[in-house]
């Protein structure tokens, strides 16, 4: 069991070595009604920290899902790809959405523990 | 004013509950030198007899296809319309209804768009197709920029056998974007191979099918090699009665399908408006461009139709859209559908094979004349003949026999002074014996 | 409520399966005669199996009679979708459209044979040049968003044949999605520009956005919140300063028509949907037309085709002009042939029935009717804009009065459904919080707005009552269908007719 990180845009890494899985939060899940459909990156692709990592779905909205950190994708999850209402159903463990390799672990530190990230959501209700 | 159902009394009484004097006090946020004081410098208001009259001597200066012995083609179809399509279409809950934003109360035209849907699927033998586009040339733009957000590649080759106005249109709505566009030189004969143009960095391949100048192609090699290559096929089809006599793009191995709907069920029109097709593979559907209905069910399990896929599109999606478009071509697909509904699968081959053989015997025919030579070899319904002299003079001649006698290519190509002779001729079941004596009988006398 | 019919029909509510259901080999909708026997030149391409259904008339007829049923229209009661302008169509329009002179003529037949068509759109132009005070207008765009592309291409056009680079299109965050997504396709990258608190763009917000790499700006008026963006001619005058231009979304033009023009207002390029103002039906969602006005500075970069006039003679300039001609910078070709000629023929009818006179009378009645809506319901709902002045041709609520009753802007719409009306634009503008955007157009009579007025308060105050809660949320049980199952559809999406034997495969 590694550790878990949050960002502001709701989204969670938990980390484990030098590899990190990524998803979005419960509280995202809630904002984001019936997941439709989620777009993931290939693996191999680089991504950056804040950058655009994949796209979620419900029926009249779409959303980005930023990358927590840089690092390059060495897993998406394919039991998301075809069954998007796990992100609904599980938005933290089953529903996550990819796994990647680091290429920059201090981009962690600016990242929030459960504790502050809790404090965030309870601050936008 | 009979569109107007209020009356001043009724104006009065309004503003008295909105509180203002004069309906000017409505327009207080209009900058004071941006209003219009008095009337514009426009006719005042008129009677439907009046209205009906002047339009009427409008259309009056205007020599109706139907009016005399008629072989234009060139992307837009004379066809007969079963008299049922335009009662149809005309009642007030089609006509009169917008885009199906509440599905419960719009079940009429969200049935009737996923029938025409599966009608094009069908015809076109492709796995989904769209809600229609605008037409046949913006649909096959739009399909170039979806095979970009598709492969993620650069290039665009079109064949020089594609239509001009939809070659022009694909470069227009190229040049602003990433795609960069290259267009073969036009092909005339029907021996243009462009599958050594499939690669690593090109987008997709656009051709045609029956081509510009009326030529069949099988574009199997084309696909295999396409497939090869991660290059996507584009296949365009601007007379869709021929998809009635001729193997379909899907079964060649198309990836994307364009088309022109107009030829079934919407009529010439003057060019527009017309109904643009767009089918391709299930697996890029989240790349279509347009509106798209889809099956489902209703609270009490009943089965019913919705807008769907709309995180695709610009009301949602916004800059990231697929693209900007809104307007489909409703009641346009409505037509279309009716039409085909009513041919039915033998309808439809039939139309097709009398298509078919109005063009191999007016081509018979043309062939004779002295000096007149048919280019094709294969055909549909359109063929390219070549004139002892340029074609523009010899069609607005024919006009004074009565006959609208096929279009010069120049008019489509004036670049390309070496087509001046050619003349592109079609035919159709509209098109009777006593029509093609008289195109031949004209033809001989303006080329005496 | 399901039907507990034997046969699934409710009293006239007749069910009725896909046409692909109906087929069955041997019947024929039409009757043709065999093909002549020829030498056939398809080179062995022939069709195999196309799988459409073999119908009757009388069955074709039927099943689109029964279908349309199901659907809402202008013809039948008022259609209060904002932003849409859903008028009545007068049927003169579609008589005329019909006349052979028009429908029946080919697009590419000799200029000899069509001068009256010229004519026509020559004619519709001149009107759009007149209501709108600006020079020239392009006929080809087939809907509003084309264009938007077509006006967008323009500016893009000019600045390049400036030798200019520019990047940056402003855009108020209460537009329509078109003009974002038509700015996207034209290449440029989208700034957004926030509102003020009076529903207008912020001026000293976009003027601090305002810089050499600012290609032009993107404005409704009135805007997408039913109102008249009053600045408008600050924005014009701080756009051309440094050296941008004003492209104006025209989707609602109708509540300024003989009002204003926005050549006065220092308006660049303007797209007017004659679908929504001049009356050209909307036919579930198309065909629609989009002609674009443009300035001087703007015109010569117009697309193909252009109409000329020599003398008592039409002519069609097809291709890029030579130097010095028409056509010469023309950005190119947006369509096949040469513009949507059949709503042309529409627009034009309406325009010569209403004539300068009734025009203004048609801006003023729908500008009218619209503010009698907000001032009779400010009191029952919410207007976010109510107190800052007169609305436009739409009145705007959003969803503060459903504040506590569990209700949303989606229940309130579907239970106007119940009551026979076409729900209002809900959820939009975006930046309006569960906006509901009502449109009564200028041809309904002060009965039938009174009507949907009282309509209206009833439900709000059923709303608010604490016991009608079901009355919403269940909504509708009285149409055709009831609320549909859009997650599935999304999910898992069903987008053709398979045959059974196919369906069980899969």
């Amino acid at each position: 069991m590694g550790t878990r990180y949050f960002t502001k845009d709701h989204e969670w890494i938990e980390v484990d070595g030098d590899n990190g899985t990524v998803g979005v939060t419960n509280y995202a899940q809630e904002q984001l009604g019936d997941v439709v459909f989620v777009d993931l990156p290939a693996k191999g692709k680089k991504l950056t920290q804040k950058g655009e990592a994949a796209v979620v779905e419900s029926v009249k909205a779409a959303s980005e899902v930023y990358a927590p950190v840089s690092g390059e994708v060495i897993e998406s999850n394919a039991a998301l790809a075809a069954n998007p209402a796990l992100v609904n159903a599980s938005a933290e463990k089953d529903g996550w959405f990819m796994k990647l390799k680091l290429t920059n672990k201090d981009e962690l530190k600016g990242l929030m523990d459960k504790a502050a990230y809790d404090k965030l959501v309870a601050s936008q209700h | 004013m009979r569109y107007l159902p209020l009356t001043t009394a009724d104006r009065a009484a309004m503003m008295k509950v909105v509180g203002v004097k004069t309906v000017d006090d409505l327009y207080v946020d209009v900058p004071a030198k941006g209003r219009i004081t008095g009337l514009l410098d426009l006719p005042k208001h008129q009677g439907e007899l009046e209205v009906e009259r002047a339009l009427t001597a409008m259309a009056g200066r205007n020599r109706a296809a139907g009016a005399g012995p008629s072989f234009l083609g060139a992307g837009s179809y004379r066809h007969h319309i079963p008299a049922a399509v335009d009662h149809l279409i005309q009642r007030s809950e089609f006509l009169t209804s917008y885009t199906p934003y509440q599905p419960e109360i719009a079940q009429g035209t969200l049935q009737f768009l996923f029938e025409f849907q599966t009608q094009v699927a069908l015809l076109t033998g492709m796995e989904v197709a769209n809600a229609s586009m605008y037409e046949g040339a913006t649909s096959t733009a739009e399909a170039v920029l979806m095979a970009g957000r598709v492969t993620g590649r650069p290039k665009a080759i079109l064949s020089g056998a594609l239509h001009p106005h939809y070659r022009d249109t694909v470069r227009t709505f190229t040049q602003f974007s990433p795609i960069t566009m290259e267009s073969a030189n036009p092909v005339f004969d029907g021996k243009e191979d462009l599958s050594k143009k499939a690669g690593p960095d090109v987008a997709c391949i656009v051709v045609q099918n029956p081509d510009f100048f009326g030529n069949l192609h099988d574009y199997s090699k084309l696909a295999a090699a396409c497939r090869d290559a991660g290059t996507l096929l584009i296949v365009a089809v601007t007379e869709v009665v021929s998809l009635g006599a001729i193997r379909s793009p899907g079964a060649m191995g198309a990836d994307i399908v364009t088309g022109e709907g107009q030829s079934l069920g919407v009529g010439l029109n003057f060019g527009g408006p017309y109904v643009g097709l767009f089918a391709c593979r299930k697996q890029h559907i989240r790349q279509m461009p347009g509106r798209v209905c889809g099956e489902t069910v209703d609270a009490d399990g009943r089965r019913s139709y919705v807008l769907t896929l709309s995180t695709r599109e610009q009301h949602i999606r916004r800059e990231k859209a697929t693209s900007n478009i809104c307007t489909n071509s409703g009641l346009c697909a409505l037509a279309f559908g009716i039409h085909v509904s009513l041919l039915g699968e033998d309808g439809l081959k039939r139309l097709a094979a009398l298509n078919h053989a109005s063009a191999v015997l007016l081509a018979d025919e043309l062939g004779k004349v002295p000096g007149v030579k048919v280019l094709n070899d294969t055909y549909f319904n359109e063929f390219t003949v070549k004139l002892p002299v340029p074609a523009g003079p010899v069609v607005d001649a024919l006009v004074k026999e009565n006959v609208l006698g096929g279009v010069p290519v120049q008019r489509l190509y004036r670049d390309r002074p070496e087509l001046a002779n050619l003349l592109l001729v079609a035919a159709s079941e509209t098109n009777t014996d006593a029509d093609r004596k008289a195109f031949v009988a004209a033809l001989k006398k303006v080329l005496a | 409520m399901k039907p507990d019919t034997h046969t699934g029909n409710r009293g006239l509510d007749l069910a009725e399966p896909l046409l692909f259901e109906l087929g069955r080999p041997g019947a024929s909708g039409v009757d043709l005669p065999d093909a002549p026997k020829v030498k056939s030149h398809l080179g062995g391409l022939d069709r195999d199996d196309i799988g459409l259904p073999n119908v009757s008339e009388p069955e074709v007829v039927r099943h689109f009679v029964r279908i349309s049923r199901n659907n809402y229209s202008i013809d039948a009661n008022l259609y209060p979708l904002g932003s849409c302008t859903m008028k009545h169509n007068p049927r003169l329009n579609e008589k005329m459209a019909r006349l052979p002179g028009f429908g029946d003529l080919h697009p590419m037949q000799p200029e000899s044979t069509v001068q009256g068509a010229l004519e026509l759109i020559h004619t519709l132009g001149h009107w759009l040049k007149v209501l709108t005070g600006m020079p020239a207008v392009a006929m080809p765009p087939a809907a509003g968003a084309h264009g938007e592309l077509c006006g967008v291409m323009a500016i893009r056009a000019a600045h390049e044949a400036k030798g200019e680079k520019r990047t940056r299109m402003l855009i108020p965050e209460s537009a329509h999605g078109t003009n974002p997504a038509t700015a996207a396709q034209c290449g440029f990258e989208v700034d957004t520009v926030p509102g003020n608190a009076r529903g207008r763009m912020d001026l000293s917000a976009f003027k601090a956005k305002l810089g050499k790499d600012v290609a032009g700006v993107m404005l409704t008026n009135p805007n997408t919140l039913g109102l008249f963006e009053n600045e408008v001619m600050e924005v014009a005058q701080a756009i051309h300063s440094i050296g941008g231009y004003f492209y104006a979304d025209g989707a609602n033009f109708n509540a300024i028509v003989g009002k204003a023009r926005p050549g006065d207002l220092g308006v660049d390029a303007i797209h007017i949907n004659l679908h929504k103002t001049f009356s050209t039906p909307h036919g579930g969602g198309g065909p629609g037309s989009g002609p674009v006005a443009f300035s001087a500075a703007l015109a010569p970069f117009a697309p193909l085709p252009m109409i000329v006039q020599d003398g008592d003679r039409f002519r069609l300039i097809e291709h890029l002009g030579d130097k010095g001609k028409p056509g010469e910078h023309s950005f190119g070709r947006l369509r096949s042939f040469h513009g949507q000629m059949g709503m042309f023929v529409r627009a034009l009818a309406y325009m010569m029935s209403h004539g300068s006179d009734g025009l203004r009378q048609v801006a003023e009645d729908a500008v009218l009717s619209a503010n009698y809506v907000l001032a009779s319901l400010k009191a029952d709902m919410s207007a976010p804009f109510g107190d800052t002045g007169p609305c436009m041709h739409e009145a705007l609520f959003d969803d503060t009065f459903l504040e506590g009753t569990g209700i949303t802007s989606l229940d309130f719409a579907k239970a106007m459904i119940d009551e026979g009306y076409h729900p209002m634009t809900v959820y939009f503008p975006l930046v309006v919080h569960g906006a509901l955007l009502t449109e009564p157009t200028e041809t309904e009579s002060k009965a039938s707005v009174d009507k949907f007025i009282g309509t209206l308060r009833y439900l709000a105050r059923a709303a608010k009552s604490g016991t009608e809660l079901a009355r919403f949320k269940d909504a509708p049980k009285l149409a055709p269908r009831r609320r549909l199952d859009e997650t599935a559809a999304a999910r898992n999406p069903v987008l053709r007719w398979t045959p059974p034997a196919a369906q069980a495969a899969e």
